[in-house]
């Protein structure tokens, strides 16, 4: 089975987030960066697959220069090959986003002539678009499923759970298929010595992407600012317990 | 006009529906356009339609096709052949999954950009409605933006507006389409829905969470904060570094990628405060944190806190509300 998987490098901010002086993007100077939860699900999702049904794992991403720390990363996990659409200024729109990776999968070699299946993360963490898997279904002409938390995959077919007001909503297409996963589907493993260091060695294709002028012109961002209370601090006496037992009681939540 | 796709809600219209309405009111009345909303499948009962009404719709643009189960790529399709055919300035839909996923199929019919988790939409210098705020970061950053063409595809985000009705409300005018399903469009079907489990207290619904995250140190340590949930008849809350070192499910994951939860009470022992995590704890009436560290973020958007080892405030709490019920205590006036 061949299975292609979509990730996106994206900043990871902690307690605060400020802005780059164009206010264009993340002040990304004291960040790290990483994969979406979302997108680390659907590499675990894809590994597993892989080791059930025999094949290979090829993982995507558009992105800077930077974004092979990313392509090396899901390849820790398990993904035998890479392809990095490099972008050149600066985030690039959905559009031009899904565009990029279908022309990808086109150009590259698949055993059978396409991949079986496309994994991506539903949503973006940064942008949350919640479109390039549908735009990217579209362009090659696949169905897709979006939002899954469980998957199944037999020869001629894919099913899987979308939550759906406290319950879930099951949706099946044929197979080839793209499909969006969200967090919760599996629980990805850390990846192991001998992972990381075969991920440096595997195989990884470049190319270049472009700006499509159907997408959005971002003008600026802005930091939400949150109201900072000043949290009543309570002392820590020996009664402590009863304080916080009286307090609850008088917030009515001990009744 | 502008056209909205309405989602129906267990009873009445669902409040992001009701939203993303009072935003499109206030778009139409500042162009001077008609608000339409669309719907796929059975009309709306007489009071769903007044509901609409007094939301501001005039008109009702009804797709029935021969079943009406949900099919994505269709449903995306006839919405978008609705906003061609009434030459729509702008769309939108409430910020839920088949909001998000019907406009996008639509976007790619329309061949034009799709804009999620609007805020504001705002008019360009030729009078477009195509100035775009939206919140990034699960709502710790807003983008601002323009679009290049129209029609304007937006999906409302939930909570951006609050939901207002008109004083003096019309009856929509309803009118009946027919919706051909092109085959291609038929591949992702809907084949069952499985209702809530209706056992215990939920996550996303509780009055009061106890939240634990890394500072509850191990998979034991979260025996004592299910009986303090337990106790205040709610539910417990964990942080990412929770679910991913293993010691709980992702089901009780709290955040931008987890549940969005919003009690009276949210008690978070041991959660440094990260924005994504904040990101679903947000509309908590009161936080009340517990953590060691007194430069820990979370303590700037608690109400209460306390500086203190969550190992030593939670088993004292928990033995001191059992000791205050076995006495019939003051916790029990009634
Ligand atoms: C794209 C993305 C999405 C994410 N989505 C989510 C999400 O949905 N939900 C989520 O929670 N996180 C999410 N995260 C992760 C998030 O950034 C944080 O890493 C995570 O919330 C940290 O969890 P924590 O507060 O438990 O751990 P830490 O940040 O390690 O904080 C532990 C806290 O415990 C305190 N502490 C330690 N010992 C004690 C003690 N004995 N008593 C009291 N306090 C103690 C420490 O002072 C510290 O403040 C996401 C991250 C990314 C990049």
């Amino acid at each position: 089975m061949e299975i292609a998987v979509c990730v996106k490098r994206v900043p990871a901010p902690g307690g605060t987030v400020t802005l780059s002086e164009d206010e264009k993007s993340l002040d990304a100077r004291n960040l790290g960066f990483t994969i979406g939860p979302h997108e680390e699900c659907a590499i675990e999702e894809a590994t597993r697959l892989a080791g059930i049904h025999g094949g290979r794992v090829t993982v995507l991403t558009v992105g800077p220069d930077e974004a092979l720390e990313q392509l090396r990363a899901a390849m820790s996990f398990g993904a035998d090959r890479g392809v990095h659409v490099r972008t050149e200024d600066g985030e690039l729109g959905p559009v031009a986003t899904a565009t990029a990776l279908a022309v990808a999968i086109r150009d590259t070699e698949w055993d059978g002539g396409g991949p079986d299946l496309v994994l991506l993360g539903n949503e973006a963490p940064d942008s949350a678009d919640y479109q390039v898997g549908i735009r990217l279904a579209h362009v090659l002409d696949l169905p897709c499923l979006t939002g899954l938390k469980s998957l199944q995959v037999d020869d001629a077919a894919i099913t899987g759970r979308r939550e759906a007001a406290g319950g879930w909503d099951v949706f099946a297409a044929p197979r080839p298929a793209v499909v969006t996963v969200r967090e919760g589907l599996n629980t990805p493993r850390y990846p192991s010595l001998p992972g990381r260091l075969r991920a440096k060695k595997r195989p990884v294709q470049t190319r270049t992407a472009v700006p499509d002028p159907v997408d959005a012109q971002l003008i600026r961002l802005r930091v939400v600012q949150i109201p900072r209370t000043q949290a009543e601090l309570l002392a820590t006496g020996p009664d402590l317990a009863g304080e916080l037992a009286d307090l609850l009681e008088t917030w009515g939540v001990l009744a | 006009m502008i056209l909205c796709w309405v989602e129906p809600g267990p009873s009445g219209w669902e409040e992001t529906t009701r939203g993303c309405l009072t935003m499109a009111r206030g778009l139409a009345g500042r162009l001077g356009a008609r608000l339409v909303a669309f719907t796929v499948g059975a009309q709306p009962d007489p009071v769903g339609l007044d509901e609409l009404g007094r939301l501001g719709v005039e008109h009702v643009h009804v797709c029935a096709p021969d079943d009406p189960a949900y099919l994505p790529a269709a449903w995306g399709r006839w919405l978008a052949e609705a906003a061609g055919s009434g030459r729509a300035c702008a769309v939108l839909v409430p910020g839920t999954d088949r909001g998000h996923e019907v406009l996008a199929h639509a976007a790619v019919r329309l061949g034009v950009a799709m804009v999620a988790n609007v805020t504001e939409i705002g008019l360009d210098e030729s009078g477009q409605p195509r100035r775009i705020t939206r919140a990034r970061w699960a709502g710790s950053v807003l983008e601002e933006s323009v679009l290049p063409a129209g029609p304007t595809l937006a999906s409302t985000a939930p909570h951006a507006v609050v939901a207002t009705e008109v004083a003096v409300a019309g009856t929509p005018t309803v009118r009946v389409h027919p919706g051909a399903v092109d085959p291609a469009d038929a591949r992702v079907r809907l084949v069952e829905h499985i209702p809530p489990a209706s056992t215990g207290v939920s996550l996303a619904t509780a009055r009061v969470v106890v939240g634990g995250g890394r500072g509850v140190g191990d998979p034991e340590g979260f025996v004592v904060l299910e009986q303090l949930a337990s106790l205040l008849g709610g539910a417990l809350g964990v942080s990412r570094a929770v679910t991913s070192a293993g010691w709980r499910p992702h089901t009780e994951q709290v955040g931008q990628t987890g549940t969005k939860i919003a009690p009276d009470l949210y008690i978070a022992c041991g959660i440094s405060g990260a924005i994504q995590h904040m990101a679903g704890c947000r509309s908590a009436k009161r936080i009340l944190a517990i953590n060691t560290d007194p430069a820990a973020p979370i303590l700037a958007q608690a109400s209460h806190a306390v500086v203190a080892d969550v190992h030593q405030v939670v088993p004292a709490l928990v033995e001191e509300i059992t000791r205050r019920r076995a006495n019939g205590g003051p916790d029990r006036p009634r």
